[in-house]
Formats: C-alpha cells, sequence, structure tokens
C-alpha cells in the first residue's frame, strides 16, 4: 500500500535531474549538428583538401569507449555493493579518460606534422575545430568523474539511491561523450 | 466584479486544497528557510522562482529603456540630419563631433554601433530574457503546482549568467573603438576582421562574449522549464490542462534549447577566424590594397548557421507573448479560450515549422532559387497556425464580457499589431517579391510591428495582469490607459509609414539619404516618424513610472485571485512564501478555462467536477 502510494506521487518515473542532464544532451548534439552541417555544406563548395586522419584517432576511439565500459561497470558494481571493484573501475575510467585527451592532443600534433594546419584549408581546420570542441566536453566529463572519484574516496561507502542517481548522471555523460566521439570519427574518416 | 466575491469562497478553496491536495511534507523540511535566510540569499543569489522573475523583469525594463533610448538617437540623426546634436554630447562624448561653427553631428561610426546594440539588446536581453525569462520563471511553477524549479540552483545561474552577459554589453558600449558597429546579425567578413571598423575590433570581441554567456543563460533556464513542465506538474495536471501560457513557454524553451546551441557553433567559428587565423568565413579579401592571408572560406555559411537560431528566435520571442495573450483574453473575457487544442497545437506547428523556414532570410544572398521555393512554401505555411491562433483569439473575445482595463487591451492591441505585421511577413516571405522589398525599411516595419511591438504589448498585457501576484499591488488603470493608447498609436505612427519607404526601395541602416536625390521626398516622413518615436519613448517612461509607484503605492490587492481566474497561481497567498503554498500542493480537477460553465462565472482548477458535470476538457 505505501508502495502504491510511493508510485502515485511521483507522476513520471525519469528523475527530473536525468530529463535535464538529456536535454542538455540535446543542446549539445544541436551544436555539433550545426558543425557537421557547416562542414557538408563547405564540402560541397569544393577547393576541399583531402586527408586521412593520423591512426592515432582510432586509438583514442578504442580508449574512450574501454573507459565507457569500465565506467558502466563500476556503477554497476556500486548497485550491487561490491565496493573495491567499484572504486577501482572508477579510477580505471578516469585514467581512460585523461588517455583520451593525451592521445587526441598527440593526434593533432601527427596532423600538424602531416602538414594539415589549422590555418590551412578549412577541411583540416574543421577537424581541429570539431575534435577539439569535443575535447572540451571529455573536460566536462573528466570534471564530473574528479567529483565521484571524491565521493567515492571521501565518503562511508552507503548505496542509497542519491548516490545511484549521482553516479548515474556522471555516467550518463560519460557515455554521451563517448557515443558522440564515435560518430564524430566515422564522420571525419568517411566524409572526407 | 471579482472584489465583491466572498472570502468565504477562499476558506471553501483552502479546505478542497486540505481535502484532496498532496502533502510533499515541503514545510516540514528545513531546506525551505535557508534559500531566505539573509538579505543576499533573499534578494539578491536568491534560488525562488518568484524574485529570479523579477531580477530578469527589472534587468530587461533597464536594458529596454537604454536599447531604446539608442533609437531615439539614431532616429534623431534620421529625422533631422542637419540640426545640431551637441546637446547630447555630454552623454555620448567624442561620438558626437563639433564643427567650427558649434554644430554636432552624430559620428557615422557610432550611427552603426547604436543600430547594432539596438538591435542585440532588445531581441536578446529584453524580449528573450525579459519576457520569457520574467514569466517563464514566475508562471511555469505556480501555473502546474509545483514549489519551485526543478532546480533552483541553476535557475539562479540561469540569472546571473545573464546579468555577466549584460555587464560585457554594458562595458562594450564605452569602449574607445566603441561597441560593435556591423549589425545584431554579426555577418563576417565585418564581424570576422579586427580590421573591417574600428567596432569590429575589442567591441566584437565582447560582444561574441556576452552572448555566448547569454546562451548559457538561456541554455540553464530552458532545461529548467522544461524538466519543470514536463517532471513536477501536480496530480492531475495533465498536459492538456495546462494553462497556455505554459505550453507556450514549453515551446519556447525547446526551441531555444535546440537554436541557440547552433548559434553558439557558429560563434565558435567566427571567434576561431576572428583569433586564430582559420578561413571558415573568409575568402580572397583586400583591406585598403592588402591581400588577407584567408583563403577559402564561404561567408554565406555563416548566415546558414546564424539563421538557423535566428528564426526560431523570432519565436522565442512571440511564442511567450501569444501565451500571455491566451490567458489574459480569456480570463479578461470571462470566457474559455476558444479551441483550446488548435491553439496547443498551432504552437507546435509554428514551434516545427520555425526550424524550416530559417533560408527566407538569405533569398538575396545567392542561393540557389530553387532552394528558395521550398522555403517560400514552409515560410507561407507559418501563416497557417499563425490564422488559426489570430482567428481563436478574435472567436475568444467575440460575445464576451470584455473587461476593457489594461492588461486585456495590451492584449487586444497585440492581436491588432500581430495582424498588421504578419500580413506584410507573408509579401516578405515571397522570394520574388523580396529582390525589391529586401534590406529596405519594409523589412524594418514588418518586425518592428509583428515581433518587437507585438512582443512588447504581450509582455506589458502580462505585466498589468500578473502585476498582483509579483507585488501584492495593482498598477495604475489610468496611467495604464494613457501608456496603452499612446503606445499603441505611437506604433503605428512610427512604423506605418515606414512600409511606404519600403515600398519604394529606401534601404535600411543608411546614415544618411543626401547621396540620393530620390529619397529627398521622404525628408518629412522621416521627421514625421521621428517625432512619433521621441513621444511613444516619452510615454514608456509613464509605464516605467507607474511601475516603480505601484511597487510600493499601488493599490493593495485585497482578495487573492481579484481578475476572477481559475489557474492555480491565484490559489496561493497574496504573498506567496518560497515554496508557494502554506500548506499542500492543490490537486487539479479540471481545464485551465472553465468560464461561465453551468451558470457559474468560472470554476478553480482545483475544484473536483460537480456530480454529473461534463469536464469540458475532452
Amino acid at each position: 500500500m505505501q508502495l502504491a502510494l510511493e508510485n502515485k506521487r511521483r507522476r513520471n518515473s525519469i528523475h527530473p535531474m536525468k530529463l535535464a542532464l538529456w536535454m542538455s544532451l540535446a543542446s549539445i548534439s544541436m551544436m555539433f549538428a550545426g558543425l557537421l552541417s557547416a562542414y557538408i555544406v563547405r564540402q560541397a563548395a569544393g577547393n576541399w583538401f583531402e586527408f586521412t586522419l593520423p591512426n592515432l584517432f582510432l586509438v583514442s576511439t578504442g580508449i574512450i569507449i574501454l573507459s565507457s565500459i569500465t565506467l558502466h561497470r563500476s556503477l554497476v558494481a556500486f548497485r550491487n555493493k561490491k565496493e573495491s571493484s567499484y572504486k577501482i573501475l572508477l579510477v580505471t575510467s578516469f585514467i581512460l579518460g585523461v588517455l583520451f585527451i593525451v592521445c587526441q592532443y598527440q593526434g593533432w600534433m601527427a596532423m600538424q606534422a602531416a602538414g594539415i594546419d589549422i590555418k590551412g584549408n578549412p577541411s583540416g581546420s574543421f577537424a581541429y575545430v570539431i575534435s577539439g570542441l569535443h575535447v572540451a566536453h571529455v573536460l566536462g566529463g573528466l570534471a564530473a568523474m574528479v567529483v565521484a572519484l571524491i565521493h567515492a574516496f571521501k565518503l562511508d561507502f552507503r548505496v542509497t539511491p542519491l548516490r545511484i542517481n549521482r553516479l548515474e548522471l556522471t555516467s550518463h555523460y560519460w557515455h554521451y561523450v563517448d557515443a558522440l566521439w564515435v560518430v564524430l570519427f566515422l564522420f571525419l574518416t568517411y566524409y572526407r | 466584479m471579482a472584489d465583491s466575491v466572498d472570502t468565504t469562497l477562499y476558506k471553501k478553496e483552502d479546505a478542497l486544497i486540505e481535502e484532496l491536495g498532496y502533502d510533499d511534507h515541503f514545510h516540514e523540511h528545513h531546506h525551505g528557510d535557508k534559500y531566505q535566510a539573509s538579505f543576499i540569499t533573499k534578494y539578491i543569489f536568491s534560488q525562488d522562482h518568484k524574485i529570479i522573475a523579477k531580477q530578469f523583469l527589472i534587468t530587461g525594463m533597464i536594458w529596454a529603456i537604454i536599447g531604446a533610448a539608442m533609437s531615439v538617437i539614431f532616429r534623431m540623426q534620421l529625422g533631422f540630419p542637419e540640426e545640431s546634436l551637441t546637446w547630447i554630447k555630454p552623454l555620448l562624448g567624442k561620438w558626437i563631433v563639433v564643427d567650427a561653427n558649434g554644430v554636432g553631428t552624430l559620428d557615422p561610426e557610432f550611427y552603426y554601433a547604436l543600430v547594432t546594440m539596438h538591435g542585440t539588446i532588445l531581441v536578446f536581453f529584453v524580449l528573450t530574457a525579459g519576457l520569457s525569462g520574467t514569466f517563464s520563471n514566475l508562471l511555469i511553477p505556480l501555473q502546474v503546482g509545483a514549489r519551485d524549479m526543478a532546480s533552483p540552483f541553476l535557475n539562479m545561474l540561469s540569472y546571473w549568467f545573464f546579468f555577466l552577459a549584460g555587464i560585457i554589453m554594458f562595458i562594450s558600449l564605452f569602449l574607445n573603438t566603441g561597441p560593435f558597429s556591423g549589425g545584431w546579425v554579426a555577418y563576417p567578413p565585418l564581424s570576422a576582421l579586427p580590421e573591417a571598423s574600428s567596432g569590429s575590433k575589442a567591441g566584437m570581441t565582447m560582444w561574441t562574449m556576452s552572448l555566448v554567456f547569454f546562451v548559457v543563460s538561456v541554455l540553464l533556464g530552458g532545461i529548467n522549464y522544461i524538466t519543470t513542465v514536463l517532471n513536477l506538474r501536480t496530480k492531475g495536471m495533465s498536459m492538456w490542462r495546462l494553462p497556455l501560457t505554459i505550453w507556450a513557454f514549453l515551446v519556447t524553451a525547446i526551441l531555444g534549447l535546440l537554436s541557440f546551441p547552433v548559434l553558439v557553433a557558429a560563434f565558435f567559428l567566427l571567434m576561431f577566424d576572428r583569433g586564430i587565423g582559420t578561413s571558415f568565413y573568409l575568402s580572397e579579401i583586400y583591406i585598403g590594397g592588402q591581400a588577407l592571408d584567408h583563403v577559402g572560406g564561404s561567408p554565406i555559411l555563416y548566415q546558414h548557421l546564424f539563421w538557423f537560431l535566428g528564426h526560431p528566435e523570432v519565436y522565442i520571442i512571440i511564442l511567450p507573448a501569444m501565451g500571455l495573450v491566451s490567458e489574459v483574453l480569456s480570463v479578461q473575457s470571462r470566457k474559455p479560450i476558444f479551441g483550446y487544442r488548435a491553439m496547443v497545437l498551432s504552437i507546435l506547428a509554428i514551434g516545427f515549422l520555425s526550424f524550416l523556414v530559417w533560408a527566407h532570410h538569405m533569398f538575396m544572398s545567392g542561393v540557389n532559387p530553387f532552394i528558395s521555393n521550398i522555403f517560400v512554401v514552409f515560410t507561407l505555411i507559418i501563416a497557417v497556425p499563425s490564422a488559426v491562433k489570430v482567428f481563436n483569439w478574435i472567436s475568444t473575445l467575440y460575445r464576451g464580457n470584455v473587461r476593457l482595463n489594461t492588461p486585456a487591451l495590451f492584449a487586444i492591441g497585440f492581436v491588432s499589431m500581430f495582424i498588421s505585421g504578419g500580413l506584410t511577413g507573408i509579401f516578405l516571405g515571397n522570394s520574388a517579391l523580396d529582390i525589391q522589398l529586401h534590406d529596405t525599411y519594409f523589412v524594418v516595419a514588418h518586425f518592428h510591428i509583428v515581433m518587437g511591438v507585438a512582443a512588447f504589448f504581450g509582455m506589458f498585457a502580462g505585466i498589468y495582469h500578473w502585476f498582483p501576484k509579483l507585488y501584492g499591488r495593482f498598477m495604475d488603470e489610468t496611467m495604464g490607459k494613457i501608456h496603452f493608447w499612446g503606445t499603441m498609436i505611437g506604433a503605428y505612427v512610427i512604423f506605418w509609414p515606414m512600409h511606404y519607404l519600403g515600398m519604394v526601395g529606401v534601404p535600411r541602416r543608411y546614415y544618411s539619404f543626401d547621396a540620393y536625390q530620390a529619397f529627398s521626398d521622404f525628408d518629412e516622413m522621416n521627421m514625421f516618424i521621428t517625432v512619433g518615436a521621441i513621444i511613444t519613448f516619452g510615454l514608456q517612461l509613464v509605464f516605467v513610472i507607474n511601475f516603480f509607484y505601484s511597487i510600493w503605492k499601488g493599490k493593495k490587492q485585497t482578495v487573492r485571485n481579484p481578475w476572477g481566474a481559475t489557474s492555480l497561481e491565484w490559489t496561493t497567498p497574496i504573498r506567496p512564501g518560497h515554496g508557494n503554498w502554506p500548506g499542500k500542493i492543490p490537486s487539479v480537477h479540471r481545464w485551465a478555462y472553465d468560464y461561465g460553465k453551468d451558470g457559474k462565472e468560472f470554476i478553480p482548477q482545483i475544484t473536483p467536477l460537480a456530480e454529473g458535470e461534463e469536464p469540458s476538457d475532452h
């Protein structure tokens, strides 16, 4: 009876914060959609220099996908009250996230070395700007993970709905920037 | 009238809320009070949506005065180019150049800066933040039956980002090189090259910074509005029972959320062109005989990205006004809104179509004429839901028991403006006619009437109508009526003649027409417009005086539902505290428009259906 009342009270099963997060993800998607459509329109106008992305970007794609998997496992472990694997996997995800950014940076250096300058043909400028803005969003995700790490190591280990929700918010955002990178990577690779 | 309503009615309402409302144990927690512990947390860094609404409103009003004063200055240049402007030199300083005879003239560069700033300030700071920021904040939690926004903290940040954006823009007005002067649309190459004009230097940098912060404010606000409407409605408040205001705010927030990020993308590319030297928007350009390094960019790309925001933006401005007007018209004419579902569907249709028409701003930029045709068709289709709304407003008024008070007058004035301005939109939406009309005063007349004045009228209707909810007092009716009639006549005096100027081809944005003999015929008309603008500006000060006078000295609100309205905001105490309802949250049993039903003047949403009563919202 109590449970039935409880369910009735909450009109929607989605937590408001989660809905708000998804809304902001829609908004970020629109920004990248704007950039990609600018890319497509500009490319159609000709005078477009074709180049292949350095392989380092493939490596970074692997890294960020892996980090998403570890973060998801960390969340599962937290839900199942497995403290040590939750913490280890969270730290691993964070390190992988940092590695992703390092790898992106190396990728830009490789592009630079291959003679693709940000000030050159717009095809190269777009690649730098799009991947750069993506990294800015990954930094936001890392900031959220820093908060999650502080919670993990400073607070007593207790599995509460509030803390599950917090970790879910972090992981949703992280999966989003992961999926976003995969889309951007495929786009930049195949839509030359 | 409402004053005669027996206060026992309110006792009955309170009993209803107590009996049927839902107890969220809000007042048992201490968090309700920590928001308002000190002066700073209560009035400055407030997280209460009602205070944030007032902050948006008053900030918007300050910007409206600044922006309108700018238009008066450049109208003086257009109407009386020969007159000496030495007397404003104390205000404008070096931008008034005084010659040997003591005749002061406005610096042409600064004329462009004034036009640019007038557009930017009015479109973004006044009619976006001041209008939707104020009323979404005030009405969403109150009308859906929520204690506050989904995230009061983000809501507070939304205001302070707006404030920051305003401060940056304000400082840019005092730069030695002047504020940005390349038009509010900031097209490259003028905006992308610091060497293009003096306003394109630091002025443009600050303009972009300011607007990026502004977008952050809009997004934080919008996320909150949408979440609150979708997630925090009270028991019984289905989507089809929402007042039209809420529908309008919801769709407005969705439009903002989907279109402003594209503007940010455009700004980022612009910043890279300006700062790093990329060539997204810049192609082979010579300045002073010198070829620039930029090769291979396309300025049209910026226009596409800009107008992908720019067109939804005009609906971001007008939809909240439409929502406010729908509500005010229904309440003040004591009739249910005509065609509620049609109203909701047309809001949705306008919202959807607004994303498919952006290139109608670019017919003359060399886009493919066949592509133009598609945009012409979608543009003309927008007239359909707009006409549905106009028809419904007029039908709501028809045979209504209309109280011709200031809010109702402004709401009716809105409908008038929306019709006059909307019709010229059909002219401009045709790419063939646009060859003649593009960039003329016809365009200026069109958008000022349909989204400038009309949106202001919606906002005024809202302010006069919900002033008791904001401050527990009424605004003065006499001053209100002077304000209405003056503004109504003044707006037509200013903008009606501009149609004629535009039809003959007088171009907008020109500092002076002395080089064109053909346009000297319009010197008197320009004078007429300028005199109208000065008088109308003066009349807005009546409103400002009325507003601040009434906050402290206005007629006191003695009953909590002075208009006899059905929606939830009028079931709160006259001065609602944090959390809005002192006890339980009311539950909702009917739609928001039960006026004149079953012989009753109005039935509040909190009243359960009587035995055998058919719900009106089927």
